[in-house]
């Protein structure tokens, strides 16, 4: 089985649906004859045509906007957005639109769509290329939002995500674009949708990360193991709809819980998290539930390695959980 | 029409705007035709035309007075614009798709919307195709090619140059109409839409109801543009002009457009001047804003009237007849209403169902919870 990293799975899952399903479109800025900024659909155009691959107009609003028409119309469009970040001029047709479609319109219209989009911080890039936003998107009902972790999951979840009948946000954690590697099958496989994975298991504290933020939970966990530390770090790999049930399932083994996410901490999706466990596993608590967040500033540049929840900061947030 | 043959002049709110060179007019004051743009329709076809036109304007006054006495919450309606509206979907084959605001219910129900589904619509009842989900006037008609209705303005634009972009990619013969008013010119989706559809070339039509108003904003604070038909130079896009309040110069308009599009030539946008007769919608008092001197030059300039008049002058419509068909409708209306008022309001759990394909954890969750707390007090 060929070794890929993040990119490269993608790239293979796109190309296998686009060979796949002749609905699929991909589209967007610079995806096609550059093959986008991260090369994540590089070499698309020259096997589809500017018919199936198409570089638009700088309009996020245009893009996600002609896209619901094309997906109204029977067409499955991918439209990349190329960072989060600039996702807002998109943010009216997504939340007012997209979102509302099927309910709106008493499920005459189904709107299905993949946005594709890079998210998240570690590479330098300021307030307007890290932003992690998926709270904004799981508060507007009728969306999902999914979030890989590594390269087969990366590939599998978009192909599952591209086959669901809803609209999806797909984030791209752009920190490990490249140095997450694994293997990764090129044959048509999926990774179910509202399914986390338990990537390491223990009995002590529970830990729920996601993106690239998983790798510095897996390392505090590896760090507090030999304080004697055992943890459980559970990968959400979709946000919404949550896997409350291998969520409550460890919380009720654990009674303990720290969250983590790069998003600002204030409404965050952590809190939406903390409250579910609250609700459904109060009795198990042995210790209040704990997140570490990015905080409630804009991303800064020089400081980002404060800003991000590392697993310098994860460690004190598990050990002390653990005595609590 | 390129923007060279269009010798633009101040959109003023005057119904002389439409006696400008390059605006088409068939319709002359007096009822006869100017024989450049006459569509040439049968009387048959005149017939047919002008009875909707009347049951919309019948079905618009009695769902204004629906909701004066509080049987339905909301009513947006297009007084003044039926012939804009009525005009521009008559001219589209019944293949294409309309890409609607939230003015063209005339559209829907010439398309084949039956009227007991608008209805059922305007009171949100259990008959609702969108399950009482949706304010008055915000319905869906798929199955007559008719797009799904929401709040945000222009966004439509978008979408139904991407619809129609769809078509082309897969060489399906077909074209977009996408209506907006003079407001929505100034909308990121009229921008983004037409920048597209200039762009990809796409079958699309862009019908821009000229009404004068965009609630209290009126059409010079809308723009500094001498006309919303040349904001299409931008895109590349060639525009028309026509008297809006004209049916006969409104079907000929978009006849011209889809011939266009038809034939691969991309996108047309038509400015239709009319006019907005009464307020925004029934949350809106037009006195407080405007002046009734403005409105009476406007009634004169009725496009139902100004239809009536066409037939008439050719012996096909009488007096008679305008009883006849006023009663027909106005029963039917009638039955209509009676009906809705009688079904009953959507089952409390269908307000979960149609957020996702099927319903996840915690909207069952959340429905059974409803479904154990008390029902609220009173229907407000």
């Amino acid at each position: 089985m060929p070794q890929m990293n993040m990119v490269q799975a993608i790239n293979d899952g796109l190309r296998l649906e686009m060979r796949r399903d002749p609905r699929v479109i991909v589209m967007g800025e610079d995806v096609g004859k550059v093959g986008g900024v991260f090369r994540v659909t590089a070499g698309l155009y020259d096997e589809f045509g500017d018919d199936r691959v198409i570089d638009t107009p700088l309009s996020e609003g245009g893009i996600i906007g002609t896209a619901i028409g094309m997906a109204l119309y029977g067409l499955v469009p991918v439209p990349e957005i190329q960072f989060a970040d600039f996702i807002f001029p998109g943010y009216d047709q997504i939340v007012s639109e997209l979102a509302k479609y099927r309910y709106r319109s008493g499920g005459q219209y189904p709107a299905k769509l993949v946005i594709r989009t890079p998210v998240g911080g570690g590479i330098r890039g300021g307030l307007y290329h890290s932003q992690s936003p998926e709270s904004l998107f799981i508060h507007s009902p009728g969306l999902k939002v999914v979030c890989p972790s590594n390269p087969h999951d990366a590939k599998g979840l978009l192909l599952a995500s591209i086959r669901d009948p809803d609209p999806v946000l797909f984030f791209e954690p752009k920190r490990i674009y490249r140095a997450a590697k694994g293997e990764v099958s090129e044959a048509d496989y999926t990774v179910p949708l509202s399914k986390a994975a338990v990537v390491r298991e223990g009995s002590q504290v529970t830990v729920i990360a996601w993106g690239a933020m998983l790798y510095e939970a897996l390392e505090a966990a590896n760090q507090a193991a030999s304080q004697g530390i055992e943890c459980e770090v559970l990968d959400l790999r979709t946000l919404w709809p949550l896997d409350i049930d291998t969520v409550t399932a460890s919380v009720k083994k654990t009674g303990r819980v720290v969250v983590v996410h790069e998003a600002p901490r204030t409404c965050g999706f952590g809190g939406e998290i903390i409250a579910l466990i609250n609700e459904k596993a109060f009795l198990h608590l042995e210790a209040p539930p704990v997140r570490v967040t990015g905080f409630d500033t804009p991303f800064p540049y020089t400081l980002e390695m404060d800003y991000l929840p590392l697993a310098h900061r994860i460690l004190p947030a598990i050990v002390e959980t653990a005595r609590y | 029409m390129t923007l060279a043959a269009v010798i633009p002049t101040k959109h003023s709110r005057n119904p002389n705007d439409v006696l400008a060179p390059g605006v088409i007019r068939v319709l002359k004051d007096d009822g006869t035709i100017d024989p450049a743009h006459d569509p040439g329709l049968t009387d048959a076809e005149l017939v047919s035309l002008y009875t909707a036109l009347v049951r919309i304007r019948l079905l618009d006054d009695r769902l204004v007075s629906l909701q004066r006495q509080g049987r339905i919450g909301f009513h947006i309606g297009s007084i003044g614009e039926e012939a804009a509206i009525l005009g521009s979907t008559f001219a589209m084959r019944q293949s294409d798709w309309i890409f609607p605001c939230y003015r063209e219910f005339g559209a829907a129900l010439w398309r084949g919307m039956t009227l007991q589904r608008y209805i059922d619509n305007m009171f949100g009842n259990a008959n609702d195709t969108v399950k009482g989900r949706q304010m008055p006037d915000h319905y869906t008609a798929r199955e007559v090619h008719f797009g799904s209705i929401s709040s945000p303005i222009g966004t439509q634009i978008t979408q139904a140059v991407g619809f129609s972009w769809a078509a082309k990619l897969k060489a399906d013969d077909l074209v977009a109409i996408v209506y907006f008013g003079d407001g929505a010119t100034s909308s990121n989706e009229f921008h983004n839409g037409l920048n597209f559809a200039g762009v990809f070339k796409t079958p699309t039509i862009f019908f821009c109801r000229n009404n004068g108003w965009a609630i209290s904003v009126p059409t010079e604070r809308q723009t500094a543009s001498a006309t919303f038909a040349e904001k299409g130079d931008a895109y590349g896009i060639p525009s028309i002009r026509c008297d809006g309040n004209d049916l006969l110069a409104v079907i000929s308009a978009t006849r011209e457009a889809l011939a266009r599009a038809v034939r691969g030539d991309g996108p047309t946008l038509i400015e239709a001047i009319t006019y907005r007769l009464s307020g925004h919608s029934t949350s809106d008092d037009p006195k407080a804003y405007r002046q009734e001197t403005e409105v009476e030059e406007w009634r004169r300039r009725d496009p139902i009237a100004r239809t009536r008049r066409l037939l008439t002058a050719r012996g096909i419509w009488t007096d008679a007849d305008q009883t006849a068909a006023e009663t027909a409708i106005q029963d039917e209306i009638k039955q209509a209403i009676t009906i809705a008022e009688q079904t009953p309001l959507p089952a409390q759990s269908s307000m979960f169902e149609d957020v996702y394909a099927e319903i996840p954890w915690h909207l069952r969750e959340q429905a059974e919870y409803l479904a154990r707390c008390p029902r609220p007090p009173s229907k407000h």
